[in-house]
Formats: C-alpha cells, structure tokens, sequence
C-alpha cells in the first residue's frame, strides 16, 4: 500500500472522535429485508470514522438503482441524481472542489447500462472519486429484468426464453477503461470489503470497487457459490499483492501464465510448477496480468473468481491537473483583470 | 424610400435598394481629375463570398475589425456551410461574410449587398440572387475557367455572356495577381495562392479607405511563428491595395464617415454574440464572487463560448470538456451543488439530450446556466444557420411540471447583459435558467460600448452556514427544503458547511426537511410552490416604443430585434404608425405583458419558427396574435419584415 495519498490531504480532518453512529442518517432504510446492500452500509459507515474526514466534507453521490438510495441513509452530504448519471455529477463536484471525499454509489445497471458511457469517462480521466459498483446482476429496481452483468440465457420477466445478451465482467471493463484503482469484494464478508473500502480511500484518483451483492427477491443466491465456505475454497480466488496467487482447499491450486500464449491457468501447484505461480503486483504499470486474472472467472459458475485489489497503480488525476492548470494560467497571465479582458486591444473612443 | 447614398437628412437605413451608379454624386478631388475621386457613403454592404477553403470568414473578420476601429457602426452576418470543406468549387462550400456599416446607427447586416467579393463561379451563383442590379461585383477571373464553370452549372461563362451586364463588374484576375506579388517568397504557387482572400481583402480596403495597421499587425501575430507566411500575407494585402489604387478599372474610392453620432460618449469594441456571452459569464461569476464551472460537449454553433472560456483559466474558470451532452451538464450541475456558477452550453439537440438533468436541477433548486445557441433543427437540422425553434423545447421539454425561467439576448452585444441577468435569475432563485441566444447572434458583431467594471451588478448570494429551522422540542435542525418567504428560494448549503449535512434528489421531497416523500397532498403542494417560484421572478415591466399612438404593435423576442427595429424605421419613416414591444423574458413574461396586448388591435409576432411565441401568447392572454413566420436559417430582411407589417397595418 502506498502512504496515505497527498490528495486525501486536502478534505480537512474531523475535530474528534467519530462513531459508526456519526455517519447515520435518520431515515430509514428502505431496501428489502435481507438485500445485500445494509451489509455494504454497515460496513461503509463502519469503515468512515477510520477515514476520520469531516464529515461535511464528505458527498455521496448515486444515480437511480436499489443501491442509489444509499446517500439519503449516510449522514454526509448527498446526492440522489438520475439514471446513469451520477459519474458525472460527481466529476463535476470533485474537479470543483479538491477539498471534498466523494463518492459514487452506483449498481450494474446504472453504472453499465444507462450509464455506461460515464463510467468508462471517469476512469479514463482518474478523476478523484471512489465509485462503489452494487453487482447483483440483476435489475431489482424495476423488479426482475436481466442487467448487463447477468448471464446468457438468463430467465426473467423480460427474457422469457433466456437472456440474448452476453454480459459485461465489470473489472474487466474497467481495466480496459484505463482504470488506475480496480478491486473486488464481496458484501457478505465484511472484513474483507473494509480492507478493499480502505485500500480504494487510500487512492489518488478513481478506485472503481466492484461489490457483488445478493439481491434476495429477484437473483438470490447469485454468488452463493463464493460464499459459501466449502464452495468458496475453489470459487474464490483471493489477490493479495506481493503474494503468491494461490487457493483450493490447502491452497492446492495456483494461477500459473502459459509461457506459449502468455495467457493465465489455473494449475495443481506441483513442487515442478510452483516456481511459476505468479505473484500478485497490484502496482504493476501494465494492466495485462491483472486484465488475464480478471478473464479466469467462468461468467455462468463464477469459478475462479479473483477478489482482492487487482489494480492499484498511481498516474495523474483529473482534478489535480486542472487545478494545477489554472495555478499556471495565474501565473504566466496574472490574476484575470475584468476590465482588461472586456475592453479586449482593439478600442476606440466616442466623444461627445 | 430615398436612397442611401450620400444623403445625410434621409437617415432611412436599412433601405435595401442597391448602391446604384447612377446615383452617386462625383466629388473631384482637390487636386482635381489627376488624382482619383473619393465619394462619401452613409452606409455600405458588403459581402465576401468563396470556397468554404478560401478564408472568406477570415476576411470578413479583419474588414469588420478595421471598420470598427474607424467607428462606423456595424452589423455582421457570417454564412458557411457544416462541411469543414466541402468539395472546392461547389455550391454546398460556398461561404460568405456580409457586413453592413454606416455612419449612422444601423440595426442588421443588410438585406442585399452592394458590393459582392466572387472568388470563384460557385460563389458569384450562389450570391447572385441577393445582389441587385448596380450593384458592385469584384469576381476573381483566375477561377473562371471551363471546368469551375461547369461544375456549378455554366454553359458559358457568366462574366462574358451579357448576363451579368446590368451589374457593374469588375474582373480582376487574384489568384494571378496575388501569386506575381509573391514571387519573391519563395513560396510554391499552392502556399502563395492562399493569400488570394488578403489581396482581396487589401483592395476593398482601398475602396473604402478603411485602416490597415490593425490587419498587418493582426497577420503578423497569426503567423508569428511562420515570419514568411506572415510576410506574405501582409505583402499581399498591400499589393491589393496598391492594385486598387494604380488600376483603372477602380476609378473611385468611397469613403463612410465615423459613426459619432449615433453613440453616446464611451470607449467601444467591436464584439460577436458568443464572445459578449463568454465575457458576461466571467462578469457575472465575478460579480457573485464565485468561481465559474462550465460543463460542455462540443456542438455548433456554441462551442466558441467552450473555446473562449478555456483561455480565462486565470479568472478561476473551470472547463471540462465531457463525454456528451448528458455528462456536460451533469458536471456543471455537480459543481452547482459544490457552489460554482454552473453552465452548460450547447445547441437544440443537445438540449434535449440534457432534458432529464434540467429536470433534476429543476427538482434540486439549484442555480444552473443552461445556454442555448439555437441553430436551424429538428434533428441535425442546420447546424450553421440560425433559427428560434427551441422556445417552446425550453419552456416544456421536460418530463413533469418542470418550470424554468427563459432569457433571450436580442443584439450580440446585448448577450453580455443578458448573460448577466440569467445568472442573477439562477443565483437569486436557486433554479436552472435558459440563455436562449442563436447562430445570428452568435456568430454576428455590432459594436459594445465596454461598460465600466464599476457599474456591473452585484450578484452576490450567501451559502447558509447555520440551521434555519426550529424543531417542537426546541432542537435548532437545517431543512434545505425551507424557502425564503419572498423569493420561495431554498438555501444553498455547500459540502463542506459543517452542521448542514443533507441529502437531495430526483424523488419528491417532503416540504421543509426535503426527505423523501409520496404524500398526494405535499406532492401538489411541491410542484404548485415550484411552479409559484418561477412565476414570482422580478423582471423588468415590457418597454412599448409607440410614438404616435398605433393600432398595430409589433412584439419579438430574441434575434428578430435588429430585423424588426429596421422595418419599423421605415415604415414610420414612411408615414405609418406602428408600435414595438420586444421580449428578453420569456419564463416568466413581464407582468404588464397581458395589458399591452390589450391595448392593441393588432399584434403581429414575428418568429423564426412557425409561431411558437404566438401560442404562448394566445394560450396564455386569449389574444389573436398574428404570426408572421420564416424558417430558412436566415435572418429577417428588414424589407421583407416591412412589407407583411405594412399589410398589418392597413388590413
């Protein structure tokens, strides 16, 4: 991990103490019972006093989901947009005021779908957000359509006869959009969505963290497969950087690259092979290894599923540069001089 | 109508009648025949016309700006096509430059020139039509060729076929004449031969004795870092000159006085409606002492205000340059939540592509700028050519009872003010408002008498620090949705105000704490209160111009100002009562609006769409307004407006 980025010093710091407690709204939480996402808003409000910002200088921002109500439950400034749009509401917000933490809460719909072409902008222009992308592969919302993250041949109520649409792998996406921070968590293990909420904080620039989610009415059990323990051992693929990629049951297995295609494979870690087990380098410049782990993931069973940090490295962010362009336009031109600018050089007087 | 040559009693401008030969009165110099004779205009229009590649808007830049630092008064109409470069030598790549100035106050570029610049046949048939017979016609004879010729549609060639004789032609070979000027650059026939527009340029300067440091200055700084470009271009311009000066077929210059008159006392620049825009949004951040964010995507004709507020980086001004249209204004809204002075610009059919973010800043009561440089439509439309059809997409095109204020500028300068008050609207009311300006106006200049920084309004709005509400126990709490009981404006509190944390959306709100709420009865409650807000705006009372107490009143809105006020001027030049009313707010309309109709028998709306302020005015006041209508991407001619008032007023 990096030292804490020069960025986060900007949004001023909390007076005292802050409690789990500070950062509850006094609404009351509207999503279905059991729905994944009180975990998320547990562990996020949880996760805030460690940040110890102030909280005013906190913003959440959404679009229109299941997940978007998530602002009006986070006792910070928020703010509840439309459809698709909340990337660039925020980008708007963080590139005018470097002093504020801001954060989108978005869902695979909203963030993929409707709103795809703002996602991808925001992650190609680093701006400094921390977008938190509610995955339950399903449109809860609107009651049951299949999402861009559903699987082919998916039955809903708008696909009586299976899903035609091959779906996106979000981490994927993202690495191909330039995105500087990418991670993955999973909402029913709190531990290790605080440690990714922690690691994406702690980035200069956009962090993109996937969050697969368990919508109990309309795709329950959708990643019942990582979660369950048993299953987990082979589903889950835990990243951790600077740590060899092993999992299975005694870490039996490995992720090794195919020195032919250059591709990765999961192996049987061997006492021949186990030299070849990749290490996991969350800081390395070149997006192609952490794009070959995203790609291990079967879309149907979810097997081989890389969670973890897959992406974190440093390049430069949107709001700095721009604010660091207007700094060099007052010092090569001087501070502007209203009545300069509108007399302009080219005058000429009437006299009466 | 008396004619506008050399007649300084008969101030009827705008007359549209060519600068006929005949008419004009010689003048011997005082050195007598020798020397060549100068005659004295009161008002000259002229236009370039070339390849879409021959630098015509260029030209007409640089004659509009040596006319404006000579003082006469101007109008400017320039007129390309959306092809960057249409195929060289068509009737689709024709573009033109009109410019109309006088020494007296005018109020359009003119209805026809009389005086047309034809760089090649495709030019001279393309502008033929608008060109009266005496009139002046400067072709390029280097062009003229059998194959130029007929790709536009000349079996023979019009510059020896008679059909050009009731004009008074004037064939100079440029492209010639501007490469032998050049030979001693160095430079290949094809670079040498650019610099045909500044020969042109050079000799119409000569014609109309305009200033030349201002052109060889500005060419010396355009090409700065190509000296023998420079060089050339500058050599160029003054072999026009000169050209203008020793031939003869150019037997006489003319000379347009200063325009002193007609200006009151002041310090002036010549300046284009886009750029008088940009500068009111600079003013008016700065009145408000905030910084200025605009939020944008690239579109016709409105990205020269993106262009131009990039480059005031020193004044604070934040430009992001979005994705598309949607994230443009979702970013300026996003920095309106943060306290900037938010703008998004754009054209009609990114308008409607920012459709559901003006409806969330309508339901977040926030100020917002949204600007419309309207241009011909629907759909792509004609993205060069200007239009007034999106009054009624500003007015209604949202989903939901969603009100929003409307300006519209009526001159290019005038969009600096009007810039200002949009932003006075925003700020006071904490609402997005619609600067409706449009491609006349923002790619056309007239004069601005610069104001003094002094004299600009304040603008400046308080953020609230502190709660503003008292709870039953005595709790003293901050409800974002409590409104000031004059304005009905909600507060604006800023992340970062510590105590203020509070939470807003798309979904309706509950009146006062602004939480989320379905109750029938507060939903009603909202959207008449947001509806009220709107409604209550201050805007000045309707001014009426009506000397002589007509029956007739003629009401505009936006660029139809300049149009209407000429035909006006003549009709009451010519005898005829009228009366004139124009509108800069359209949301909400003055409020003696309704009495003014009223006072009328009839009242002729002038639009260039096909009536939709007549159906606000009709829906709103029950009065038989009647529309006067012409959707050809083209300005009003003052002549054309005249003659439907005239047959207003005597039905």
């Amino acid at each position: 991990m990096p030292d804490a980025n020069e960025l986060l010093q900007l949004v001023p710091k909390a007076e005292g103490k802050q409690s789990m407690k500070d950062f509850k709204s006094d609404q009351e939480v509207r999503w279905c019972p059991g729905c994944g996402d009180y975990a998320v808003l547990a562990a996020v409000q949880g996760f805030m006093p460690e940040l110890g910002l102030a909280k005013e200088n906190i913003t959440f921002v959404s679009g229109i989901g299941c997940s978007s109500r998530f602002p009006y439950y986070m006792n910070t400034y928020g703010m509840h947009s439309i459809h698709g749009r909340a990337p660039s509401i925020a980008t708007g917000l963080a590139t005018s005021r470097r002093d504020l933490s801001v954060w989108v809460v978005t869902g695979d719909g909203d963030a993929l779908s409707i709103g795809g072409n703002h996602l991808i902008h925001a992650l190609r222009r680093n701006v400094n957000l921390k977008i938190l992308l509610f995955n339950n592969r399903i449109y809860g919302l609107t009651k049951g359509q299949y999402s861009p993250t559903s699987e082919l041949g998916k039955i809903t109520k708008s696909t009586p006869m299976g899903s035609l649409d091959a779906p996106f792998n979000p981490v994927s996406l993202a690495l191909g959009a330039e995105a500087s921070f990418v991670a993955r968590t999973v909402d029913s293990d709190r531990k290790h969505l605080t440690s990714v909420l922690r690691a994406a904080a702690d980035h200069p620039g956009t962090a993109l963290v996937e969050i697969y989610q368990n919508c109990n009415i309309f795709n329950d059990g959708a990643f019942e497969v990582l979660k369950d323990k048993e299953k987990a051992q082979e589903a889950v693929i835990r990243l951790e950087h600077g740590r060899p990629i092993r999992f299975g049951t005694d870490d039996a297995k490995g992720v090794v690259r195919d020195p032919l295609t250059g591709d990765l494979e999961v192996v049987t870690v061997t006492e021949e092979n186990q030299s070849r087990i990749l290490v996991h380098d969350a800081h390395n410049p070149s997006p192609t290894t952490a794009f070959a782990l995203s790609r291990l993931a079967d879309p149907d069973t979810l097997h081989h599923t890389p969670i973890g940090v897959l992406r974190s490295v440093e390049r430069p962010v949107y709001d700095s540069l721009m604010s660091d362009q207007l700094d060099a336009a007052v010092e090569q031109q001087g501070k502007g001089d209203l009545a300069g600018l509108l007399a302009g050089n080219d005058t000429w007087t009437v006299v009466g | 109508m008396t004619s506008q040559v050399s007649s300084p009693a008969g101030k009827t401008d705008e007359a549209d009648e060519a600068l006929v030969g005949e008419q004009r009165v010689p003048q011997l110099g005082p050195e007598g025949a020798t020397e060549k004779e100068i005659r004295r205009l009161d008002r000259v229009i002229i236009r370039f016309a070339g390849d879409s590649g021959d630098g015509m808007q260029l030209t007409g830049d640089r004659f509009t700006s040596e006319t404006a630092s000579f003082g006469n008064d101007l109008s400017t109409l320039p007129n390309f096509p959306a092809e960057i470069r249409a195929p060289a030598g068509t009737l689709p790549g024709v573009s033109s430059f009109q410019l109309h100035f006088a020494d007296h106050d005018i109020l359009t570029p003119g209805d026809a020139p009389n005086v047309l610049v034809a760089m090649n046949p495709a030019a001279l048939k393309a502008n033929i039509a608008d060109v009266p017979r005496g009139a002046d016609i400067i072709v390029n004879t280097d062009e003229f060729t059998k194959r130029p010729m007929a790709k536009v549609g000349y079996e023979t060639s019009p510059l020896e076929d008679g059909s050009l004789d009731a004009y008074n032609v004037h064939p100079v070979p440029l492209t010639t004449l501007t490469i032998e000027a050049l030979k001693e650059f160095g430079l290949s026939r094809k670079e040498a031969e650019r610099s045909k527009n500044m020969f042109a340029l050079g000799l119409l300067s000569w014609m109309y004795n305009r200033p030349t440091e201002g052109t060889e200055k500005f060419l010396r700084a355009k090409f700065a870092k190509k000296q023998a470009i420079a060089e050339a271009n500058v050599a160029a311009f003054r072999a026009g000159w000169n050209f203008g000066e020793t031939t003869e077929d150019f037997a006489v210059s003319y000379e347009v006085a200063p325009a002193s008159q007609a200006f009151p006392t002041g310090t002036y620049r010549n300046i284009s409606g886009n750029l008088a825009l940009s500068y009111g949004l600079i003013a008016a951040a700065r009145q408000a002492d905030l910084p200025l964010y605009l939020g944008s995507y690239p579109i016709t004709p409105a990205s020269d205000i993106l262009h131009e507020l990039s480059r005031h980086k020193n004044f604070g001004v934040r430009t992001f340059q979005a994705e598309d249209e949607i994230a443009g204004i979702g970013a300026a809204l996003g920095a309106a939540f943060g306290g900037s002075l938010a703008v998004t610009t754009t054209s009609g059919p990114g308008v409607a592509l920012k459709s559901e973010t003006i409806g969330l800043a309508v339901s977040l009561e926030l100020p917002l700028l949204i600007v419309d440089i309207q241009r011909g439509g629907p759909s792509t439309g004609l993205p060069t050519k200007t239009e007034q059809a999106d009054l009624l997409q500003a007015m209604y095109g949202r989903n939901g009872e969603a009100p929003v204020p409307v300006v519209a500028p009526r001159t290019p300068a005038d969009c600096f003010d009007a810039a200002m008050d949009a932003a006075r609207i925003a700020l006071t009311y904490r609402t997005p408002v619609f600067l409706l300006s449009d491609g006349y106006l923002a790619n056309g200049s007239e004069p601005w008498r610069i104001p003094e920084v002094a004299s600009l309004p304040d603008l400046r709005t308080r953020f609230a620090t502190g709660p503003n509400h008292e709870l039953a126990d005595g709790t003293r709490v901050f409800w974002p949705y409590k409104r000031d009981p004059e304005t009905l404006a909600r507060p604006w509190a800023v992340p970062g105000t510590p105590g203020l944390e509070h939470r807003i959306g798309g979904i309706e709100k509950q009146d006062g704490t602004g939480n989320i709420s379905y109750d029938p009865a507060n939903h009603d409650f909202m959207v008449r209160t947001r509806q009220a807000k709107i409604d209550g705006i201050a805007v000045p009372d309707l001014e009426v111009d009506d000397p002589a107490d007509a029956r007739t009143l003629v009401l505009g809105w936006g660029s139809t100002y300049g149009p209407i006020t000429a035909a006006v001027r003549r009709l009451r030049a010519a005898g005829d009562t009228i009366a004139q009313a124009h509108l800069r707010h359209l949301n909400p309309f003055p409020g003696n609006l309704g009495e003014v109709l009223g006072r009328y028998g009839r009242v002729v709306v002038p639009e260039m769409n096909l009536g939709q302020l007549a159906t606000l005015l009709r829906a709103r006041y029950l009065v038989d307004v009647q529309s006067f209508n012409q959707v050809n991407g083209m300005p009003f001619k003052a002549e054309q407006l005249a003659t439907a008032l005239k047959e207003a007023i005597d039905a």
